[in-house]
């Protein structure tokens, strides 16, 4: 499995995807692989080809929840505007140039102040990225109750 | 008659950060004004005050999500000069200069397949669902997977070099904290080839576009103005990493040449207009009316007296036989100048592959301490400046980014209006199509606005209308 978390971690909550990757990676689980980056590009399509599940784990903007998590599909064609995609992008393109679809989730990790150039996560990113850490855990060792969390793409991804 | 309005496109899509173009009609649908607005990152000289010396070049790159090695290099630049130390060990510069190559080659393949192509390939006035790289892909699929391919090889030597893919370490105060092991040479020398040959590739195929579109090319957003670059030191000849500054005017006169970089502030002021956040710099000797300039790709292709690298030499001599050597005006030939960078770089990747320098020991050199630095590169969008002043605790009292979109800050404004008033006015209706045409024009200098700053649910693209008064009368939105 593949993790990917990405964001700025020199923009305050920005920095949650990074920072969760990092932990997860300190914990040295077997069978987890560990990508981080300032945001997802066109290469991670070939990296996520090669994977049978990938996690993207980015900053939320606007959620009540502390974090969000769901499946996710390719799709977002039109939505290739900027030098950084979205997961479901991504997804298209390794369908679309390699033909592999990995079974793929978001993980939202809700912020609270974005923007100014500033090191170090909120008291309440610290928080939510917490909680997200315990629950990713649980999912990953196939828990009770994880599904609750899961969501549909257009309810994760707002 | 229609009342007078202002369309606002905000953000600016397939461009990093916060930018927003707002466009005034009057009542008669002429363009009166047109306004490229930036929302710049204010606190970043402010974030860096009071850091050491030698963490700058790892904390810098935090400004930047496209071009992170560009900030490292130039802040490593200037502490060197901090520390004392005007010229590296070979293996430092070396390596220096592959991860340099490395950062170019990848962003301008970035830039070029994926968010240039659609509009080149389809028009700028197709429909928006038509304008996505998918759509390139159906059309040519292996290309699509070559440009991957590309981006991944720039990557590579970017870790390889700097020690991680981000927030690397590589370049240090004096030098480099590694060299390049020869099994790790050897992986890239196994694929450097097919670089060279996609990159020539990849050359042709923007060539093509501006000579079979010349018309277009010749016409939209091209204008006459000042170009900007460092050359390398002496001879002239393109460089990305180091050498002296030099500026030609409209008719390719030399406005200044060979000047040090280090003098920079004593020939490029930096204005400032209420409406925006970003400056206006200009050179001083010229004034603000007409002493703004260009730089980038474009620019350099003009300022460069040749490039040393045969493949992409020969392409520079075509590229300025279409204008019989006196300076390229047109915005959309940036694309053509970025894919002679490409070559150019893969090319000096290639060399420097096979120099036994890298795997060279002597890393860092140490001098006579100084309390200010200043370190100049040229990015893959154009020329960057760092200044820096230190106390004797070694920390930075002073900081000072000139970075090349803020350069470009003026011809982008120009570019806005130019193609605003060509292809908008005495229009009653503002079709996407025509909004994207000015944003072709700002996408042709690729910009990065305030990077990196990205997380989900953010970047929509929003077209608002307002009256005369500044009311809002209509407005919709569009996925970015």
């Amino acid at each position: 499995m593949l993790l990917i978390g990405y964001g700025n971690s020199g923009r305050c909550d920005d920095g949650l995807g990074p920072a969760f990757a990092e932990r997860i990676e300190a914990m040295g689980l077997p069978g987890l692989e560990i990508d981080i980056d300032y945001q997802l590009t066109v290469d991670h399509a070939l990296a996520i080809a090669d994977a049978e599940r990938v996690v993207f784990a980015d900053a939320l903007v606007g959620s009540a929840e502390p974090f969000e998590f769901g499946r996710i599909h390719p799709g977002g064609a039109g939505s290739l505007a900027s030098h950084s995609l979205t997961p479901a992008t991504v997804l298209e393109l390794a369908r679309t140039l390699y033909g592999k679809e990995p079974q793929a989730f978001v993980l939202g990790i809700a912020g609270a102040e974005f923007g100014e150039v500033k090191e170090g996560l909120s008291k309440d990113a610290m928080r939510n990225l917490d909680l997200a850490t315990a629950f990713f855990l649980e999912w990953l060792s196939g828990g009770e109750g994880t599904a609750d969390r899961s969501r549909t793409d257009s309810e994760t991804v707002s | 008659m229609a009342e007078p309005r202002m369309i606002e496109i905000s953000p600016v899509t397939r461009v990093e950060g916060h930018g927003k173009v707002t466009i005034h009609l009057d009542r008669d649908n002429q363009v009166d004004e047109a306004r490229l607005h930036i929302v710049e990152f204010r606190g970043f000289e402010r974030f860096i005050r009071g850091r050491l010396l030698w963490e700058v070049p790892v904390i810098v790159q935090r400004l930047c999500g496209i071009c992170p090695v560009s900030h490292h290099l130039a802040a490593a630049k200037a502490m060197d000069v901090i520390w004392g130390v005007d010229e590296l060990p070979p293996t430092a510069e070396k390596m220096r200069r592959l991860m340099h190559y490395g950062q170019v080659m990848q962003s301008h393949v970035l830039h070029f397949f994926h968010l240039a192509a659609p509009d080149l390939l389809f028009g700028f006035g197709a429909p928006a669902e038509k304008r996505n790289i998918f759509e390139v892909i159906k059309e040519n699929p292996e290309l699509g997977r070559r440009a991957v391919m590309m981006r991944k090889f720039g990557q590579e030597i970017i870790e390889a070099t700097a020690g991680k893919k981000i927030h690397g370490t590589g370049a240090i105060p004096g030098g480099i904290n590694r060299n390049l092991p020869i099994d790790t040479r050897d992986a890239f020398i196994k694929t450097i080839e097919d670089m060279v040959s996609w990159s020539q590739d990849a050359l042709a195929l923007a060539r093509g576009y501006s000579l079979e579109h010349a018309e277009l090319v010749d016409n939209f957003a091209s204008f006459p103005s000042n170009f900007m670059s460092l050359v390398r030191a002496g001879d002239g000849a393109l460089d990305l990493y180091h050498g002296n500054l030099r500026a030609l005017d409209s008719q390719g006169d030399v406005i200044f040449d060979q000047l040090d970089y280090r003098d920079y502030h004593e020939n490029i002021v930096e204005d400032v207009r209420s409406w925006s956040y970003m400056k206006f710099p200009y050179i001083r000797d010229i004034g603000p009316e007409t002493g703004w300039y260009r730089v980038g790709p474009l620019a350099r292709m003009n300022t460069a007296s040749f490039i040393d690298t045969p493949l992409a030499d020969t392409a520079l001599k075509d590229f300025k036989s279409v204008t019989n050597g006196a300076p390229n005006n047109a915005a959309l030939n940036n694309h053509w100048a970025r894919m002679i960078e490409v070559l150019h770089c893969v090319e000096k990747i290639r060399d420097l592959l096979h120099d036994p320098d890298l795997q060279g020991t002597d890393l860092q050199a140490r001098g006579h301490r100084r309390e200010e630095g200043i370190g100049v590169i040229e990015a893959p969008r154009g020329n960057l400046i760092h200044h820096y002043q230190v106390d004797d605790k070694d920390q930075v009292t002073y900081c000072n980014l000139i970075v090349s979109t803020t350069h470009n800050n003026d011809a982008m404004n120009k570019a806005v209006k130019d193609v605003a008033v060509k292809h908008l006015s005495g229009h009653e209706q503002i079709t996407e199509g025509m909004l994207n045409h000015v944003e072709v024009a700002i996408r042709a200098y690729d910009p990065c606005l305030s990077c990196a700053t990205h997380a989900l649910g953010q970047m929509p693209l929003q077209v608002e209308l307002f009256d005369a008064d500044g009311a809002l009368i209509d407005s919709r939105a569009q996925a970015a």
